[in-house]
This record gives structure tokens, sequence and C-alpha cells, in this order.
């Protein structure tokens, strides 16, 4: 592959890859289901407190 | 078991004679030396490891250690993160002082600034920040994931590893062995080991996650393996170069040209943006959160933030390399989404601010909260800055000045030391099992030299940057430079001064909390009034006397 043709896929289908698989990753946390699990994974942390290893 | 134990301090030992015959065939002086530390890294390992036959013999009948988390590491990781921090900021402080009085050279080869700079970046960034990042995120994973460290003694070797590059990193620069690559600067050999132990760290810290008991990964998870992972990758792509001997200390690029400037600047910016951004993100979403006893402000966004922070950083390395020889197109790509970085990182700021809405009073009665948010801000001041500054215009007056140096110090100091500082206090007492600092009021000490530092610091920078800037540029009325070099290095004088004041300020508050931290460990507790008392005025604390509101009721 030339120099100029990656550098022409890169800014076509390439650049255009990226925003796809961009938008599924965000678009997933709008989901209606995601509220839930968003709520329990932000508590999730401050359940109970970490045992100390003596 | 046993067997099991004397292989392995054998193999260390084989390691150790490997390496002193490397250095009896060494090319040049510092391989030597370095071969030597090594040796003798080996031999100790070897010494240690073999120790560890009486100890499986007195372990044999203890009870199972799964109920417990591995804690040994993150406090020798909490220890080494004080000490390096300390040598690097002291270190800082000569290079700042030689700035400013030349004669502190001292006239040796092994004092110059030159070799003294280098040993500045990679002391503050890689042994203070990377031990702090190794200490927190191990703290971190198992506590999220509810799981014990996967790998133990992986995670020792990784933790004295890692020291053993520190070691050979520094040594090096005062040596004077360096690539010459901005925070790449360690040579080949010591590449290589780095790159053993950052796949030992990917495999503690992904193995912990496997063996979570927690369904979902929490977020400040996704951070630091987002850290881990791409900080391998921008390690082996830019320290792509051969050795001139195999015994030597020596190497060239593989790369050549402007695709060597290239690739040091997509390495250069995203060890910024993966080392100093993306790893500390960690540390905030689970300590902040932690801290203020609150879940973090919106989650949705966290997840935004962290995915906008990685398909965007990869590319603003660019605007490093600005009316250079790079194409012009790379140029403004880098620019382009150098500005557009300023989004997430304001969303992550606003996420980690707005945890504590609602409880804006603990700003004024936690010292660690503040400093946590103090952090925060300046994550919020230097994450715009920079983007500004990466726009061309702007960038014509601000490359090559102290405007860049004042700019990467607000971000260093003021978010990466500070959320540090917050995490090793809260860290503190919990790992050693204590029941608070030794002093809170101590740690509302440090906040305030620190803070008085940074600010000294930053405007130091800003006006000494602007000046410079616009003194390189000035054109008489015959179209020659005003300004000769010399004469915008004597005004840049007082400034430099200015500079080693706010370092010695910084240096101050992190010997407070050597001293609470000592303190702390030791068990001892300092006497002293707390930081806030409730309201309370013994003169109103009674009922209204039955004529007065008699009277009150008549008017």
């Amino acid at each position: 592959m030339t120099y100029d043709a990656l550098r022409h896929f890169a800014d076509s289908w390439g650049l255009l890859a990226m925003a796809l698989l961009f938008l599924t990753f965000i678009g997933w946390t709008f989901l209606p289901a995601a509220r839930r699990s968003h709520q329990r994974a932000a508590h999730s942390i401050l359940e109970d407190e970490e045992m100390i290893d003596g | 078991m046993e067997d099991e134990v004397t292989l392995k301090a054998g193999l260390w030992l084989f390691a150790g004679i490997g390496a002193i015959f490397m250095a009896a065939m060494a090319a040049d002086g510092p391989f030597a030396v370095h071969m030597t530390i090594v040796f003798c890294a080996a031999v100790l390992t070897a010494f240690v490891t073999m120790r560890g036959v009486s100890d499986t013999v007195r372990s044999a009948g203890a009870a199972s250690t799964d109920q417990r988390y591995y804690d040994d590491v993150i406090r020798w990781g909490v220890l080494a993160t004080v000490f390096w921090g300390v040598v690097g900021f002291l270190v800082g402080i000569v290079i700042a002082a030689q700035l400013s009085f030349p004669l502190l050279n001292l006239s040796s080869e092994f004092t110059t600034f030159g070799r003294l700079r280098p040993l500045h970046t990679s002391a503050v960034i890689f042994a203070f920040g990377g031990n702090a990042l190794i200490a927190t995120s191990f703290y971190v994973v198992q506590r999220t994931c509810r799981a014990r460290l996967a790998f133990p003694g992986l995670a020792r070797f990784v933790f004295w590893g890692y020291q053993l590059f520190i070691v050979l990193a520094a040594t090096g620069y005062v040596m004077g062995v360096t690539e010459g690559r901005e925070y790449a600067e360690p040579e080949w050999y010591v590449d290589i080991w780095l790159t053993i132990v950052w796949v030992s760290y990917l495999a503690v810290f992904v193995g912990t996650i496997v063996r979570r008991s927690e369904p979902h990964i929490y977020v400040a998870n996704w951070f630091y393996l987002g850290f881990i992972v791409t900080v391998a990758m921008l390690h082996l792509v830019n320290n792509l170069s051969l050795p001139v001997s195999w015994v030597g200390s020596k190497s060239y690029s593989l790369f050549s040209g402007v695709q060597d400037a290239l690739t040091q600047w997509w390495y250069g910016h995203n060890a910024v943006g993966f080392f100093l951004t993306a790893g500390f993100l960690g540390m905030m979403y689970y300590f902040v959160p932690k801290q203020a006893e609150r879940p973090i402000y919106s989650y949705r966004l966290s997840i935004l933030h962290f995915w906008s922070l990685i398909f965007l950083y990869i590319w603003a390395g660019p605007h490093h390399l600005h009316y250079t020889a790079l194409p012009d197109w790379a140029q403004t790509l880098g620019m382009v989404f150098s500005v557009m970085l300023w989004m997430p990182s304001w969303g992550g700021m606003i996420n980690g601010l707005m945890t504590l809405n609602g409880a804006w009073d603990k700003i004024r009665t936690d010292p660690i909260i503040r400093m946590m948010v103090f952090a925060l801000a300046f994550y919020g001041m230097s994450t715009f800055e920079g983007p500004m500054m990466s726009i061309k215009s702007v960038n014509s007056l601000s490359h090559y000045t102290n405007w860049t140096i004042g700019h990467v110090h607000s971000g260093a100091l003021g978010w990466n030391g500070m959320i540090t500082f917050g995490a090793i206090y809260y860290m503190v007492p919990r790992l050693w099992g204590r029941e608070r600092l030794y002093s809170l009021r101590m740690v509302n000490w440090h906040f305030w030299c620190a803070t008085l530092g940074i600010v000294l610091y930053a405007s130091a920078m800003w006006v000494a940057g602007i000046t410079q800037g616009l003194m390189w540029r000035e054109y008489g009325d015959d179209g020659y430079l005003v300004y000769s070099f010399a004469e915008v290095v004597a005004a840049m004088h007082p400034y430099y001064v200015i500079r080693v004041t706010g370092g010695l300020l910084y240096f101050a508050g992190a010997i407070f909390m050597v001293w609470n931290v000592w303190m702390t460990i030791a068990g001892k507790r300092r006497a002293e009034a707390p930081m806030s008392a409730p309201a309370f005025n013994p003169a109103l604390d009674r009922p209204t006397p039955r004529a007065a509101a008699a009277a009150a009721a008549a008017e």
C-alpha cells in the first residue's frame, strides 16, 4: 500500500469507521436500560467498607 | 515448593552472572556501570528469594489468604511515591536555581542543567507519578472488583522491576546516556526492561479484573486499563531503535527526519494524555467519590468522558510540531483534535466537581477534599490552556517559550500532584490500619504551601513566556530583530527567581506530607483543634423570659 492510498483511506473510510465506532460506544450509555445499571455501578464503590490487610 | 523457590533464586543468580559478564565486555563505561547495578539487583533478588524457603515452611499451616486484599505492594508503592516525589521536587528546585544562577552548574559535566533536567522530569513523571499510578491502580482494582490481586508474586516483581528501571534511567542521565527523546530518554536496554515490567503490570491488572466478583467493571478501571495499554503501545513504537553494540549504551532510532519527530511527539503528547491524564483520572473517579462519600455525579458522563478522551487524544501530538517540516494538514489535524479535547476534559472536570453537589461545605471542613477539588480545577484550567496553545497563531507566540513550562507545571503540580496527595492521604490510614491521619491541619498547611507555590510558579512563567515570545518577534523599522538572544535571557532573570520561590513553597508542602505520613504510620496522633467546630452560642441557648415575650407581642 502506498503512502498516498493509506492517507486517502485514513480520511475517508477510516474516519467513518472510527466515527461509527465512537457513536456506538457512547450511544450504548443512552439506552433506557442503562440508567439502572449506571445507578448501580456508581453506588457499587460505596456499598461496604473494604477489608484492611493488617 | 522449596525446589521451586531454589530454581527461581538460581535463575536470578544466573541473570546476575550474565550481567557481570556484560559489564566485563562493555563497549563503554556507563554500560558497565549499569550492568553492575543489574548484577547487584539480581543477586539481591536471588538472596531474598532464597529466604522464601523458610517463609513457605512457616506459613504452611496458615489460613487461606483469599479473604484479604493483597496490600503489601501498595504500601511499598505509597512510600516510593512519597520518596521519589521529594527527590523529583528537589532536583526541580536545583535546575530552576541553575537557570537563575548559572554558577550552580558547578562546572562539572555530571551536574549541568542538560543532564539534571531529564532527571527532574523522569523523577516526577515516572518515579513519583508512575509509583502513584501503580499503587493506586492495585488499590482501586481490588476494591472495585472485590477480588484479591491476581499473581501477588508478579505484582512484587512489577514494583521492584519498576524501581530498577527508575534507578537505571536516573543514573544514565547523569552519566550522559540518553536517546535525546523527551520523556523517552532511557536507552534501548532500559526500554526492554521496562517493556517486561509493563507487560507484567498488565497481566496483574487484567488478571484481577478477570477474577472480579462484581459484575460491572467500575469506570476507574477503564481509565487505568486505557493508560496501561496505550503506554505499552507508545513505548514500543517510539523506542524502535538499533543499538550500535549489544554491549554498549548507544542506539539510533529506526525512523529518520520528520517521521522521527512525529513519532516522538505522538508518543510525547500521549504520555501526557494517557500517563498523566487517563491514569490520574482513574484515581479521580475512585478517590473523589470515596472521600466525598457520594457517588459520581453522572456515571454516563464518565463513560462519555472515557471514550471521547480515548478517541481524540491520540491525534493531538502534531501540535508540538507547528511551523516545522511536518505537512501542513498534519499540523492542522493536531490542532483541531486538541481543540476538540477541551470538551471531554471539561465534562470530566464538571463530573468530578459536581460529585460534591449538596456537600459543598466539605471543601471548608475537609482539606483532603479541598486538595481534590483544587486538582480538578487545575485539570480544567490546563485542559483549557492546552487547546488554546495548540492553535497555530497562539502557538507562534507561545512555542519554545516559558509559557509552555508554565502550562506543563500548572497541570503537573496542580492536577497530578494534588490528586496524588489527596489519594495518599486517603490511603495511608487505611493501609496501615490507623484510625485517622496524624494531623488534618498539617494537610491544610500542605494545601496552602502547594497552592501558593503553584500560583507563583505559573504566573511567573506566563509573564516570562509572553515577554520572551514578544521580544523574540520584535522587528525594528530597519527590518532587523530588536533584541539579541542574550538580552531576552537577561530579561527572564526575575521570573526565574520567582519560580525558584514557588518551587520551594511546593517542596515545603511535600515535607509536611512526609512528616504526616511518617507519624501516621508510626501510629501517632497530633493533639490539635478540629478543623471545624459546631456553631453554638451559649448566651442564646435558653428560653425567652416570659416578660420579654409579652412585651414583644404587645409591640
